[in-house]
């Protein structure tokens, strides 16, 4: 976009001035003299061109109708060798070589296809833009009637524009040159809820008007501000989405922004110097912490060996939170089937050199997570242990099949049925149906049932 | 099982014209560029021109070769180039890489942009930015309604989403309208017409204008349609973030139905290949499961399968007449039915396999009580673990909103809790997702002083009228809460259960959620349709924050014949689930009524969530 930016607007400039014709303020005499010079020469080229809606395709999107044909005259006339004027030559040429595409003979008619029902309005809209595109001669035409002149000289409302705008026709927007103008045509054209011709307007208020001015009546308008917002960051007009919510005093958004462009950015260093500008950005208390530890996180992926990525000096710097971290690193080990680390991770010494089991996310879960990964039995056993409350170690014993640990349980809490009950679901002959069998006959157990 | 239609349900309008119609606007389109020419498809638009046309047709309107748009150069010889694209601006550039190419080349070609379904002076501008504007031509293929099913038709927008709820864009309220007068051209008028959201209120102003404008040229015909209902996403986001239990929403989750179809991998099939299903009513064992509650299909399923043995088995004793008859009439329907049956049995095992590795009981558990209200703590750890075990970040993501729109935000210290294990788990980028999310509503922060719901109500209450609209705006956009449990209250939303919920025998359109909970979209639609209007709802209107976007438009001239009145046109503005269908298609056979559903998209939480990520490309 940006190469052209300059030229571009050198080119809207001096084509401002030559559609000085279109001027229709006529406060002034002399203005009202200008104008009905514009008028005339107005029609003097559309005399020239037969079709006035061809010449608003070439400018609905902002080209000033007078200025294409104006500069186009001019260029045949004495330039005709410059730069622009080859350029615009040839975009005519193929235009009108567009323009002179046969009119399809269809033999699918549509309407046939509605025949007793009524037409489709899709298919109408259809056909009315095809009907908007006849073929374009450059033979003067004559006796045209005086009330299409108006039609499209400057005569339009703001609420015709919109509608033709709305129905995908082109239409020229230079006639609305006053503030006034502008905000009445974008206040149409918000009032009948299309964001498309809303868009439009914008692109052309965008282009005529400083972006002070532009900003400062956007601010009051704040469906069209979203549509500009949302029009700029689809083009990636980033340094304009940028003045425009340092504008608004959006800081978070601002800043925001300026943080997503890193997405785009492939090689890691220059991510790394990227987020590095980032850092001081007015994010959100919170935000600038993240923003801060991404940076590290990217310094550290850098230079990946050595203790500073060791799973606790991350924890540390990204203070993550021991549930987290637990449960990270518990996947992490058992897939690698590492019971001795898994050990270690919920182990915890006292001053005093005692070890404890300890457990952040609760045992329960663990072996939830061990069994996920496939643990052994003696493995999982070990952490159903390890569950404080009874019935959830029942639960998680009997599901994973840790025979001893449901041995045990009933016989603390001396459930004589319960054991018996359980006897049938070991395999018969087992070490744990003889557990079981020598538990029941054990004299030392007083049973509470 | 399946739900039959009452007997004196209406009769749906065919919207198979819809398919011809944009079929033949395409070939149309096509003749306008003629001789051979080589057709450039952006991805998107592939399944919904699957659905309407197929290669052959195109080869008969000289389409040469084809090609899908994306970021390669295209290594096409041909003299004449056809993009059909959506109007996007990245389209925009690549067909301008390859025009400027050519030219450098010193290279003339004939290039064609149809856009579809209208075209944005947005990518006009881009255009002529580029210095193609006159080198392209441009054209317009107004394909905004496809119909996936009997009664099911979509706009295949699913960007409508994100660009109109995230962003504020209002670009595709002009193809909702012309969309919905297409229809009433065709199918119309409309008499009744029920309306919440800003949105809904929008597109039905400009489709009204519309019909003034072609000045109505249905007038005098009867009205086939009696009642039309439009209604925007973001007055009911907690039912599409639910997880879905009835078969088809389940098969939309797991396995993701694309424009009516869905690809079954070789876990489905059994075999080594994947295959493409269509899903919908031609489907005869689909149609009998997919409103179903899904602990219901196993069994189903396995009546059919004994019921097809026994057909097979006839075969046995009989005489050559009879095994000729057999075999010529009966045998290929009886073997279509055997092999949509394994598909579909196949689909079964390979959801239980996933559901059941992924604790879905515990998943659900936490929902309900989510919807309910209660736990709140312990859902908020559920899911914290969630986040920490690094199951899934849309799944993940989910949840959180589901907590944050049925608590009306999250208290502060959890939002920062969550939203820091969140990053550390899934990458820090996506705190532009969170900021997305908090301004689309769907995740936020209970303010501080959020207590002040009393004189918030009573502020609100003050400045309705249109001078004051500016303040309320600014309030709203402040404050603008969910309110989810007054609003579930207000409208019974969780159905008392004495007992068990039979699942088998549903009884309100909870079944959908396990009879856990009434869909709040279609018990707005259910309420609006029983009183014909919205009174007595204003205190739920004002719950909704749509105080000024509730509408009822009611013809005085009513030629409806009760026929009509009981079809029902359903407008989903940001997509609907299917579950919602279901439960709408459940309303219907209880009131005798029929809808008929017209969605920009259809969607469910994955969707949604993925609309509001920001990751890398």
């Amino acid at each position: 976009m940006n190469r052209t930016k300059g030229d571009e607007e050198e080119y809207w400039n001096s084509s401002k001035f030559k559609a000085f014709t279109f001027d229709d303020e006529d406060d002034e005499l002399s203005q009202l003299k200008e104008s009905k010079r514009a008028v005339n020469s107005l029609r003097d080229f559309v005399d020239d061109d037969d079709d006035d809606d061809d010449l608003e395709r070439v400018s609905w999107s902002g080209e000033p109708v007078g200025s294409i044909s104006w500069s186009i005259k001019e260029t045949a006339g004495n330039s005709g060798s410059t730069h622009e004027g080859r350029e615009q030559l040839k975009s005519r040429n193929s235009f009108s070589s567009y323009a002179q595409l046969p009119k399809p003979t269809s033999t699918y008619s549509l309407s046939s296809f509605f025949r007793g029902r009524t037409r489709p309005g899709s298919f109408q809209s259809l056909s009315d833009a095809l009907s908007d595109t006849p073929a374009k001669s450059y033979a003067p035409e004559l006796g045209r009637p005086k009330g299409e002149y108006r039609d499209y000289s400057n005569d339009w409302s703001p609420s015709d524009t919109v509608r033709r705008l709305r129905k995908g026709k082109v239409c020229s927007l230079e006639r609305f040159r006053s503030l006034q103008d502008k905000l009445q045509l974008l206040e149409e054209a918000v009032s009948m809820h299309d964001g498309n011709v809303i868009t439009a307007v914008l692109i052309f208020l965008k282009r005529t008007l400083c972006k002070e001015i532009l900003f400062r009546e956007l601010e009051v308008r704040q469906v069209a501000l979203r549509h500009l917002i949302h029009f700029l960051k689809e083009i990636g007009d980033q340094k304009l989405l940028l003045d425009l919510f340092r504008y608004l005093d959006r800081t978070e958004e601002l800043a925001l922004s300026h943080y997503r462009e890193h997405l785009n950015i492939q090689d890691p260093e220059k991510r790394k110097e990227f987020l590095k500008t980032c850092i001081g950005l007015p994010f959100s208390a919170e935000d600038s912490a993240h923003i801060q530890d991404h940076y590290t996180l990217l310094e550290r992926q850098i230079i990946i060996e050595g203790t500073f990525s060791s799973p606790i000096n991350l924890k540390k710097t990204f203070k993550i939170p021991d549930k987290q971290y637990v449960l990270t690193a518990l996947a992490a080990r058992a897939k690698l089937r590492a019971w001795h680390d898994v050990d270690a991770l919920f182990t915890t010494k006292n001053w005093l050199g005692y070890t404890k089991k300890r457990a952040p996310i609760g045992f329960h879960r663990v072996v939830e997570i061990l069994h996920k990964n496939s643990a052994p039995v003696q493995i999982l056993q070990e952490y159903v242990n390890l569950v404080e409350d009874v019935d959830t170690k029942l639960n998680l014993a009997t599901k994973f099949k840790c025979h001893d640990v449901v041995i045990d349980t009933y016989r603390d809490l001396k459930d004589r049925q319960q054991l018996l009950a359980y006897r049938s679901k070991v395999d018969k002959g087992s070490a744990e149906e003889e557990k079981i069998d020598a538990l029941l006959s054990s004299p030392q157990i007083r049973w509470k049932n | 099982m399946a739900f039959p239609h009452r007997p004196d349900a209406p009769e749906l309008p065919d919207f198979s014209m819809l398919k011809r119609l944009a079929r033949d606007q395409l070939i149309y389109l096509l003749e306008q560029l003629p001789g051979k020419k080589d057709l450039f498809i952006e991805a998107d638009l592939m399944s919904p021109l699957d659905r309407i046309a197929n290669v052959s047709i195109l080869k008969q309107h000289e389409v040469d070769k084809l090609y899908k748009v994306e970021n390669k150069p295209a290594l096409s010889s041909n003299e004449q180039l056809c993009f059909l694209v959506r109007p996007r601006i990245k389209n925009m550039r690549y067909i301008a890489n390859l025009v400027n190419a050519d030219k450098l080349a010193g290279r003339t070609r004939k290039y064609k942009v149809i856009f579809s379904p209208q075209k944005f002076y947005a990518c006009e501008m881009v255009l002529e930015e580029e210095g193609i504007y006159g080198d392209v031509s441009c054209d317009e293929w107004a394909f905004s309604l496809l119909p996936l099913d009997v009664d099911l038709l979509s706009m295949e927008l699913p960007e409508f989403f994100r660009d109109y709820f995230l962003e504020g864009d209002q670009r595709w309220i002009n193809t909702v309208a012309q969309a919905l007068h297409l229809l009433s051209t065709l199918y119309g008028p409309f008499p009744n017409s029920y309306g919440i959201g800003r949105c809904a209120k929008m597109s039905y102003e400009l489709w009204r204008k519309l019909e003034e404008e072609e000045d109505g040229e249905t007038k005098g015909r009867r009205p086939e349609i009696g009642h039309t209902f439009l209604l925007d996403r973001d007055t009911d986001f907690v039912t599409a973030l639910c997880s879905q239990v009835v078969y088809e929403g389940l098969v939309d989750d797991t396995f993701r139905i694309k424009c009516g179809s869905v690809d079954f991998g070789p876990e489905v099939t059994s075999s080594d290949k994947s295959l493409k299903v269509l899903l919908n009513a031609e489907d005869k064992v689909f149609s009998e499961i997919r409103n179903e509650h899904f602990s219901n299909v196993f069994g189903f399923l396995s009546q059919k399968a004994r019921n097809l043995q026994a057909q097979y088995d006839r075969r046995r004793g009989m005489d050559i007449k009879q095994m000729k008859n057999f075999v010529s009439q009966e045998l290929k329907g009886l073997k279509q039915e055997h092999r949509l049956l394994s598909l579909h049995i196949g689909a079964c095992e390979s959801i239980m396999k996933k559901k059941t590795k992924q604790d879905f009981q515990e998943l659900i558990k936490t929902e309900h009580a989510l919807l309910e209200g209660f736990s709140i703590r312990e859902s908020t750890s559920y899911i914290e673990e969630h986040i920490d075990r690094q199951v899934s970040p849309i799944e993940s993501l989910r949840l959180m909103c589901l907590l944050s729109i049925t608590e009306n935000g999250l208290i502060p210290k959890d939002y920062r809790s969550l939203k820091t294990q969140y990053l550390q788990s899934y990458g820090p980028e996506h705190l532009l997702t969170f900021s997305n999310l908090r301004r689309a509503g769907l995740l936020t922060e209970q303010a501080p002083g959020d207590t002040l719901t009393a004189v918030e109500s009573k502020v609100s209450k003050l400045v309705t009228d249109k001078a004051a609209g500016k303040i309320t705006d600014a309030f709203s956009s402040l404050a603008k809460r969910s309110n989810f449990r007054a609003i579930s209250k207000k409208l019974n939303l969780i159905p008392r259960v004495d007992g068990e919920y039979d699942l088998k025998v549903p009884r309100d359109m909870a079944y959908v959620f396990s009879g856990a909970y009434v869909p709040l979209s279609c018990r707005i639609i259910e309420q609006v349709l029983e009183r014909r209007s919205w009174q007595g709802l204003d205190e739920v209107v004002r719950l909704l924050n749509c105080s000024e976007f509730a509408f009822t438009d009611m013809t005085k001239e009513d030629k409806a014949s009760s026929e009509s009145l009981r079809l029902i046109l359903v407008v989903f503005l940001g997509g609907c689930t299917f579950s919602e269908i279901s439960a709408l298609r459940f309303l219907g056979r209880e009131k005798g009524y029929r809808f008929i559903f017209l969605t920009t998209a259809v969607t469910n939480s994955a969707r949604l969530m993925e609309a509001m990520s920001e990751v890398k490309a």
